[in-house]
C-alpha cells in the first residue's frame, strides 16, 4: 500500500529528478549570485561565476555555508529577495547567542507545506484524519510546518502546540485524534500518561510523526507498542525550511529527502570532500527552490548515511539514515539546539568562571539539562538568600539565552576537572 | 562582635566530618555551628576559638569561605530569656538574617549569635535596652 501526496514527484524517475535538480540548481545559483552579495563574494573568492555551475555535477565547486556564516550575515545578509516579498520568519538559537533567522516568501511556505503534507500522507494521512499537532508553535518551525501540511492534506487540524498534557489528552480523546505530531520524547510522555489514566481504549491514534530530536529504534518500538500506532521519523532544520526536508514512509528504514527541493551531499567534515554514496559523513543541503533564504551547500553538522536502494513504497527520492551524531558540539535538548558556547557566554556575563560541565539526561522520557558551575569567592556569601538569588538570576539568564530551563548546580571550587588537554564539557547520559 | 567563618559545602556525605576533622587535628575548638542548606549545597557557619588560624588551615585545604562579623548577645539561660532581645529587634524593625547559639553556657547565661542587616543600629538598640554584645575576649574567642 503506498500513499502519495504528489505521486508524479515522489515517484519520478531518477533521470527526471536529476533533470529537475540540474535546471533548478543553475537557476538558484544565478538568483543567489544576483541577490546575495555575501555568497557572491564567497564564489568570487573561489574564482567562480554562475557559468561554472552547469548542473549537479558542478555542485562540489561551490563554497559551503555554515552556522558561522549565518551569524556573520545576521539578520538580513543572506536574504535573497526584498523584505517586502517575505511573509514570515522562523528562528532557532545560534552558536553564541545570535539566533538563526530564516525568511519565507509565500511560495517558500507553500513548498514547505507540500513537503510536510508528503510526510503526513506517507504516514497514512488523508482528509478523513484528525491531525493532532503538539509541536510548539511560534518561532520554532515544528508547529507551523506540520500545521500547514495538515491543511494541505485536508485533515482536521488540532493546533494544540506543546505542553498542557491534560488538555492534549482531552482533545485527543474527545475529538478522536488519529495522527499525532510532536517530539518523540513528548509522544512517549503522552503514552505514559494515557496508560496511567487508563485512556488507552479511548484513543483512536493510528500514526505518529515524530521529529526535532534524536530517538532510537527501541524508543520507536516502545511508543508503537504503547499507543498501538506506527511511529514515523521526520527531519528538517530551520535553515532549510523546517520539518519535512526528509520523512519516513511505511518501510520505516530511513527518511526520503525531498530531492525536488533539496540536493543532499555527504562530506568528510574535516576535509569538506564529497564522499561516495553509502559513506557516513556530514549532511550538506542545497535548497534549489527557496526564494527568500536559498542556502547553497549548507553544512548541517548532522552525521548520517544516504542510500539510493530502491524503496518498496515506490518513492525514488534518496533516503537518509537517522542522524548518528554531530560534527560540532551542538546538543539537542527537548528539541531545542543548545551550544556549550551559549552557556559559556551566560556564565561569564553573570560573573561565573568558564569552567563548567553540562549534563544532559532523559528522565521519564523527557530531556533534562543541568549546568554544573563552580562557586567563586566573589559570589560566595554567608547569606544563603544571596547565593540562591544569584543562582536564580543565572537560571533566568540561561533560560533567556537557550529558550529552555536549565538546572544550575553550584559546586565547590576546583571540583570540575580542569582541561588537561580537552575539557569534558558535556556529559550526555541519554541512551539514544 | 566576633568573627564567624562561613564555608561553602556541597551536599555530599562526609563533608562536615572532613572539616571538623581538620579543625580537631589542629587543636581548634568549635564554639558554634549552624548550617543553611538547599537541596544541592549549603553554607556552614562556625565560630571557633581561633578564627584566623582556622581560616588559614581551611584555606590550605581548598575550602571556599568568608569571614563575617556577627553579634553575640548573652541572655539569661531560662525560659523566655531571649524574648526581650527579639522584642527590641521587632520594635526597631531590624531584620534578622539568621541566628543560632554558642555551645558555651557561662554562669546561667546562654549566648545567641545574631546576623542582622543593620549592625550599628542593632548595637545601639541593644544598648538602649541595657544590653551589650559580648566581645571575643569575654568568650575566649579570638
Amino acid at each position: 500500500m503506498a500513499n502519495y501526496y504528489q505521486p508524479e514527484i515522489e515517484t519520478a524517475s531518477p533521470q527526471q529528478l536529476l533533470a529537475w535538480q540540474n535546471e533548478r540548481l543553475v537557476k538558484q545559483v544565478q538568483h543567489v549570485w544576483d541577490n546575495v552579495p555575501y555568497y557572491r563574494k564567497k564564489m568570487e573568492e573561489k574564482g567562480l561565476t554562475p557559468a561554472d555551475i552547469q548542473g549537479v555535477e558542478d555542485l562540489k565547486k561551490l563554497p559551503f555555508l555554515s552556522k558561522d556564516d549565518l551569524r556573520e550575515a545576521y539578520p538580513y545578509g543572506l536574504l535573497a529577495v526584498p523584505q517586502s516579498e517575505c511573509v514570515r520568519i522562523h528562528s532557532t538559537s545560534g552558536t553564541t547567542g545570535k539566533r538563526v533567522v530564516a525568511f519565507y516568501t509565500q511560495h517558500d511556505v507553500d513548498l514547505w507545506e507540500d513537503c510536510c503534507a508528503r510526510a503526513i500522507v506517507a504516514a497514512g494521512g488523508t482528509k478523513e484524519d484528525v491531525c493532532h499537532i503538539a509541536y510548539g508553535y511560534g518561532l520554532f518551525t515544528g508547529g507551523s510546518g506540520m500545521h500547514g501540511g495538515s491543511h494541505k492534506v485536508g485533515c482536521l487540524t488540532l493546533p494544540l502546540s506543546s505542553g498542557n498534557t491534560d488538555r492534549q489528552l482531552q482533545f485527543m480523546t474527545d475529538l478522536g485524534s488519529t495522527i499525532l505530531c510532536c517530539t518523540p520524547s513528548y509522544a512517549a510522555y503522552l503514552a505514559e500518561n494515557i496508560h496511567e489514566r487508563g485512556l488507552r481504549d479511548q484513543i483512536k491514534l493510528k500514526a505518529g510523526i515524530f521529529g526535532a530530536e534524536a530517538w532510537s529504534e527501541e524508543m520507536r518500538e516502545e511508543i508503537q507498542n504503547a499507543l498501538g500506532i506506527k511511529a514515523y521519523d521526520i527531519y528538517g532544520l530551520t535553515e532549510t525550511s523546517g520539518p519535512g526536508v526528509a520523512y519516513e514512509c511505511q518501510e520505516q528504514t530511513g527518511m526520503h529527502i525531498n530531492e525536488d527541493h533539496f540536493i543532499a551531499e555527504i562530506i568528510d567534515p574535516n576535509t569538506g570532500e564529497v564522499l561516495p554514496e553509502g559513506s557516513k559523513g556530514e549532511l550538506v543541503f542545497t535548497s534549489i527552490t527557496k526564494q527568500a533564504f536559498p542556502l547553497l551547500r549548507y553544512r548541517t553538522r548532522d552525521i548520517c548515511v544516504l542510500s539510493r536502494k530502491p524503496c518498496s513504497c515506490g518513492r525514488t527520492h534518496v533516503k537518509m539514515s537517522k542522524p548518528m551524531g554531530r560534527s560540532d558540539d551542538m546538543l539537542i535538548v527537548k528539541g531545542v539546539n543548545v551550544f556549550p558556547s551559549q552557556i559559556e557566554a551566560v556564565l561569564l556575563e553573570e560573573g561565573y568562571p568558564a569552567n563548567y560541565q553540562i549534563i544532559v539526561d532523559r528522565v521519564n522520557h523527557s530531556d533534562t539539562l543541568e549546568v554544573m558551575v563552580e562557586m567563586t569567592p566573589e559570589n560566595f556569601s554567608d547569606s544563603l538568600a544571596k547565593i540562591t538569588s544569584m543562582e536564580k538570576a543565572l537560571v533566568s539568564a540561561l533560560k533567556a539565552m537557550l529558550g529552555i530551563y536549565a538546572k544550575v548546580r553550584l559546586v565547590a571550587p576546583k571540583t570540575i576537572a580542569r582541561s588537561e588537554g580537552k575539557a569534558v564539557r558535556i556529559i550526555d547520559k541519554r541512551k539514544i | 562582635m566576633v568573627y564567624q567563618i562561613s564555608v561553602f559545602l556541597e551536599n555530599r556525605a562526609g563533608q562536615f566530618a572532613e572539616i571538623t576533622g581538620i579543625l580537631a587535628e589542629n587543636g581548634i575548638d568549635l564554639r558554634a555551628v549552624s548550617i543553611a542548606e538547599t537541596a544541592d549545597y549549603g553554607v556552614l557557619r562556625i565560630i571557633v576559638d581561633n578564627a584566623e588560624k582556622a581560616t588559614s588551615i581551611l584555606m590550605q585545604h581548598g575550602y571556599l569561605m568568608s569571614m563575617t562579623p556577627v553579634q553575640v548577645v548573652a541572655v539569661p539561660d531560662q525560659p523566655g530569656g531571649i524574648a526581650p532581645v527579639l522584642a527590641a529587634l521587632a520594635e526597631g524593625n531590624i531584620d534578622i538574617e539568621y541566628m543560632y547559639s554558642l555551645f558555651t553556657h557561662i554562669e546561667g547565661k546562654a549566648y545567641i549569635v545574631f546576623r542582622v542587616a543593620e549592625t550599628e543600629r542593632f548595637v545601639a538598640l541593644l544598648q538602649s535596652y541595657g544590653l551589650t554584645p559580648s566581645t571575643g575576649e569575654e568568650l575566649g574567642i579570638r
